[in-house]
């Protein structure tokens, strides 16, 4: 199937739409009172993992296109990478705001001190460079193999966001953890077996190597 | 069901004609539970218990605003309720608080089982408004209702021996679903050192806001140690033992190096994970700086003195 501009713009806008439903609802919530006995609690858990949602569904788009041969998919990944910035950056707000009063240095001395939010914070910082660089003119800039080698930087980010989130629950609340480290590891490890099976088993003989078929360049 | 049998209310739970009217509502909102209940539906958090009488104002009050009951009875750790803080609001309804009986045995001259409702005519009840604080860093202030823990001492005749007290919680998967899930070693078991326990702040406690504690909150009996973190007051106590070596409560087999023994509130000694320097009150945006002993170091440090807090976190 391939999709019409026309089609394609129609299926963005609604995707869009749907995508600041969360934020909308967490708004909602703020206003009327709705987000129950600790608001700045729930306002940082719901925003941190809807950020996490976004960061699956955005690394989701490339397994998804292999596997159904809908191209047009991966027309849809920038923007569910810049909703996982988005939710991430209110998340982050919520942090600073809350947490520290816009104080920067004592959010420092606590993204130093708090291992779980040392990695929390350093997968907000890297999802920055990912979000500056995501027109195609940023591409065009860098070159798309420098682009795409900066832009795998997300799988590392989904394995701190991972590690995030099981250092700050309390061990009654793991399986939500081990739920989103099921998922990644399912979407990582796609990847892994795609390139195993591609590129690999490598040759023992060190003078042998493999041929290359496939320019690295297509992998997402 | 929240309130089954109205009938059970008992002489020393009925209230006076001051409260009254409070009662009527209390009528209206558990007809209204029972519909709800009916339905499959899950009872309403702030349904309004049975008001409490023969309560009296103790010294122990706070010039800090106290959390809405709203709040206190939809927020909160209870996880033989669920994992999440408003499960024991959404599911403590299934909790049956009568009939209730607490066995106190180990160290004792006389080992006895109680009614809950014998338990409430050993005397006047008394209010005492306390700080809370929990370990994940929030807090709130509540108006208990109850009567100092020695008195069960008292009732039963500690020896000597007794150097601890260990407080055992229900754990009936009938009424409390996530007991069959193994978040903890259930059932859930607190410790606390005899003089602790003996403590005049250590409250027993069967109510707050003047009423019959509410299902979600700890009922039909809970501790109250305000000095400690939140996990340290058990719920829903069934047996209470008198031992000589130190208990190992839930928390500690879960997770030793994140959870002591003593637990006392201490904001220099941080969590294994985060920092305990400040708390957020409910219904507060800005955190709040966290007291050592949560405020009552005047009355309770002397327990701790001589000891290195830092290792008996």
């Amino acid at each position: 199937m391939t999709l019409s501009n026309r089609q394609l713009a129609t299926l963005k806008i609604t995707l869009f739409l749907l995508a600041l439903i969360p934020a909308a609802h967490l708004g909602w919530r703020a206003m009327t009172d709705g987000l129950g006995a600790n608001p700045v609690e729930e306002l940082t858990r719901n925003t941190g993992t809807w950020t996490f949602n976004f960061l699956l569904l955005t690394l989701s788009i490339t397994p998804l296109r292999a596997l159904t041969g809908q191209h047009w998919l991966t027309r849809l990944r920038r923007m569910l990478g810049l909703f996982a910035f988005f939710y991430g950056t209110l998340h982050f707000s919520t942090f600073i705001g809350f947490e520290h009063m816009f104080d920067v240095n004592e959010m420092l001395k606590d993204v130093l001190k708090r291992p779980f939010v040392t990695v929390g914070f350093a997968a907000f910082v890297l999802l920055i460079p990912l979000a500056a660089t995501s027109f195609n003119r940023a591409i065009r800039w860098l070159g798309g193999k420098r682009w795409q080698e900066l832009h795998r930087s997300i799988y590392a980010i989904g394995i701190l966001a991972t590690v995030h989130y099981f250092w700050l629950v309390k061990i009654t609340a793991i399986q939500w953890p081990l739920l989103y480290a099921a998922m990644l590891a399912i979407l990582l490890g796609w990847r892994a077996r795609e390139r195993m099976r591609r590129y690999g088993p490598f040759p023992k003989t060190p003078t042998v190597q493999p041929i290359r078929i496939v320019d690295t360049s297509k992998f997402g | 069901m929240l309130i089954q049998k109205p009938a059970d209310i008992l002489p020393s739970e009925i209230t006076d004609r001051a409260l009254y009217q409070r009662r009527r509502d209390f009528i209206k909102a558990a007809a209204a539970g029972a519909i709800a209940g009916s339905l499959g539906l899950p009872a309403q958090a702030a349904v309004r218990g049975t008001p409490l009488a023969n309560v009296q104002k103790s010294i122990w009050t706070l010039d800090e605003k106290p959390t809405p009951y709203e709040s206190v009875t939809t927020y909160g750790n209870f996880y033989e309720f669920g994992p999440d803080k408003d499960s024991p609001g959404k599911n403590a309804h299934r909790l049956r608080t009568r009939p209730w009986t607490i066995t106190v045995e180990g160290e004792v001259k006389k080992p006895r089982t109680f009614a809950i409702e014998d338990v409430l005519k050993w005397g006047a009840l008394e209010e005492r408004t306390y700080r809370f604080r929990c370990v994940e860093g929030w807090s709130m202030v509540v108006p208990w209702i109850g009567f100092p823990f020695s008195e069960i001492a008292r009732h039963v005749e500690i020896t000597g021996d007794a150097k601890y007290v260990e407080f055992v919680s229900l754990a009936d998967p009938e009424q409390m679903p996530y007991v069959r899930v193994p978040l903890l070693d259930w059932p859930y078991v607190e410790g606390l050192r005899i003089d602790e326990a003996l403590h005049p702040l250590t409250l027993m406690t069967v109510g707050l806001y003047g009423e019959v504690l509410p299902n979600q909150t700890g009922a039909p009996v809970r501790l109250v140690l305000p000095w400690n973190y939140g996990f340290k007051s058990a719920k829903s106590i069934v047996k209470i033992r008198f031992v000589r070596e130190m208990p190992k409560s839930s928390w500690m087999k879960s997770a030793p190096d994140e959870y002591g023994f003593y637990s006392n509130v201490n904001p220099d000694v941080p969590h294994r994970r985060w920092s305990q320097a400040q708390e957020r009150r409910l219904g507060e945006f800005l955190k709040r700086k966290t007291l050592p002993f949560n405020g009552y170091a005047e009355q309770v440090a002397k327990l701790y003195t001589g000891m290195d807090l830092r290792k008996n976190y």
